[in-house]
């Protein structure tokens, strides 16, 4: 039989280290084929629904009444998908960790990386970069075709116009904070179902709740609903934002949705690091 | 080296783990006995750093695992069968775990040729049957060439060609001068791989001794006589303390005395001998007698049920306690 002593190359640096971390995150999630089927989905979905919507624009925009023209965003119309692309790359967030808890690998990554902060930080890194990619094919993607397919006489965006350059590239920037909030919903929730089900409830369902409260909270609350601040990076008109809610700036909508997935991530990581594996 | 001092694991009400401290010593094979849910598995995550101790510390090597610098390459663990993405091949399985710790990828094919997984590297895991995913498990183990290796159950689900291949291996590796620690609850698996037990139930320490004196130890050591005067003889026993029993083919089974005194007796009284044989008590018998009154005391004997247990030669007293359990 074949016995085992090697010799193996010393490693060049003095301890583990998060690069060597990230690229076995990068490995991981490469090597499995639900991230294959998620991005697929999130680039069909996205781009898909983008193209169906501004293709059925060109039939009614000679019919639209005054008002709507004026509103008319082509731009925030061409990423219509983002509304369910971001499912999809949620649950590409929420299966990088929970996927670990399910088949028991989390033990033998947490036996590798005993530094835990430094296992759950490689992991959201690498997940952001894949993330931020495909947020951004995709945004950009479904922005470049529909205004291709918007027809009829209506006006067509570019990126040169105020304001597009920023929702386009602010949608996939989106995308990828909210996997990163799935992310950290799967560290905290540890299951796959649980976690996709909380991520999905908190992007659908509490905005079909908050119709239900007096007037003076639903924009107090809506505002800060995911949906909504991905609703205003995505816009280059704020009257094209229909509804009684009126948003956060893009920016500070962004610097909130992060600020979910920083909390999201720091409860998980403390819980993950406080924890059993 | 892997010390454990002191260490006691608490899940709410239930004592996991009670105040157990063993030492775990390099260039020999140790055998970690217990019945089920006797703290084995609680134990071994504590020893790698994935759960913590309520109380008490574990060390490999001196340092506790979470200071190591490099795990992987101090040491190596089979924690559970199949704890594998079902999705991922078993080439990158290996592959996402050597990049932690700078191992190459040269690596990762040694050790599918080890364990005899080439053919089937870059098929996904979920195809693989219990016995490929434990045989991936110790290819992970073996994968930073670490000092310190744990095995739990690691025969699990292996057909007995795995299994004379797991003993070889485990063997081969104390042989090398590594720390071997496994964990098994198959009695007669470890009396063949084991130098050194340390046994637990019910979360305590109950043993921790070579293999041989384990067994030498056991009350359940006999001497088995057959004669035809066998009434007589039971009345010239009893006046020396010994326990006889007769069992159902007339054979007298006598513990407390040795075969010497036995000999001399019969040689005495003028009884009539045809057989004289001590018989030396096998490791199950040795491990349900110093178990019991932890499994007793928790009403769970099932481990007992499991045929694998059952004892190598039939003696009516090792029969009905097997039967009471």
């Amino acid at each position: 039989m074949t016995l085992i002593t090697t010799t193996l190359p010393a490693p060049e640096a003095p301890h583990y280290r998060p690069s060597g971390v990230m690229k076995s995150e990068w490995t991981k999630i490469r090597s499995v084929r639900s991230t294959t089927w998620t991005i697929l989905v999130t680039v069909v979905l996205t781009i898909g629904i983008g193209i169906i919507a501004t293709a059925t624009e060109a039939n009614r925009w000679a019919h639209s009444a005054p008002l709507d023209k004026l509103t008319f965003d082509p731009t925030n119309l061409s990423l219509t998908g983002i509304l369910l692309g971001q499912l999809a790359i949620g649950i590409l967030g929420v299966l990088a960790i929970s996927a670990e808890y399910g088949t028991g690998t989390i033990r033998s990554s947490l036996a590798a990386i005993p530094n835990r902060k430094m296992f759950l930080a490689a992991k959201a890194g690498v997940f952001a970069a894949v993330a931020l990619v495909v947020g951004e094919i995709v945004s950009f993607g479904a922005f470049f075709i529909g205004q291709m397919l918007i027809s009829g006489g209506a006006p067509h965006a570019t990126l040169a116009q105020g304001g597009v350059l920023r929702a386009v590239a602010g949608g996939g920037l989106y995308l990828a904070v909210l996997g990163l909030l799935a992310l950290g919903l799967g560290t905290i929730i540890r299951h796959t179902a649980g976690a996709i089900a909380a991520f999905v409830g908190m992007l659908l369902i509490l905005p079909l709740l908050t119709p239900a409260l007096p007037q003076s909270f639903q924009n107090a609350i809506g505002k800060f609903e995911p949906a909504s601040i991905g609703n205003a990076m995505t816009s280059t008109n704020a009257a094209s934002i229909h509804g009684s809610t009126v948003p956060f700036s893009p920016w500070v909508g962004m610097a909130i949705l992060a600020g979910y997935a920083a909390i999201a991530l720091a409860i998980g990581g403390y819980r993950m690091v406080r924890r059993d594996a | 080296m892997i010390e454990v001092t002191g260490i006691t694991k608490r899940y709410g009400e239930t004592v996991a783990v009670d105040d157990l401290s063993f030492e775990v010593k390099p260039g020999q094979i140790t055998g970690f006995l217990g019945p089920n849910g006797a703290g084995k598995s609680t134990t071994m995550r504590m020893i790698m750093g994935l759960d913590m101790p309520d109380a008490g510390e574990t060390k490999v090597n001196g340092i506790p695992y979470q200071g190591l610098a490099w795990p992987l390459r101090e040491v190596g663990a089979l924690l559970e069968a199949k704890a594998i993405h079902p999705g991922r091949s078993a080439r990158n399985h290996l592959w996402q775990l050597a990049q932690t710790n700078d191992i190459p990828h040269s690596r990762v094919d040694e050790v599918l040729d080890v364990v005899g997984l080439s053919s089937v590297a870059n098929k996904r895991a979920g195809t693989f049957s219990l016995g490929m995913g434990q045989r991936l498990g110790i290819a992970a183990a073996l994968l930073g060439d670490p000092s310190v290796l744990l095995f739990d159950e690691p025969i699990n689900g292996l057909d007995p060609e795995g299994i004379r291949w797991v003993r070889n291996l485990l063997k081969g590796l104390g042989r090398e001068g590594r720390t071997v620690f496994v964990s098994s609850h198959l009695m007669s698996e470890m009396a063949l791989t084991a130098d050194h037990l340390v046994v637990i139930g019910r979360g305590r320490l109950i043993a921790e001794m070579p293999v041989a004196e384990f067994i030498a130890q056991s009350s359940q050591q006999f001497v088995r006589v057959r004669t035809p005067q066998a009434n007589l003889f039971k009345d010239a026993l009893s006046s020396t303390g010994a326990t006889v029993v007769q069992e159902e083919d007339g054979a007298l089974s006598v513990s407390g005395v040795s075969a010497d005194l036995i000999g001399d007796i019969a040689f005495e009284q003028r009884l009539t001998l045809h057989e004289l044989s001590p018989q030396l008590a096998s490791l199950e018998e040795a491990f349900m007698e110093l178990t019991q009154d932890s499994v007793d005391y928790r009403g769970e004997g099932g481990f007992s049920a499991d045929p694998a247990l059952a004892p190598t030669y039939a003696t009516a007293d090792a029969g009905t306690k097997v039967s009471n359990q």
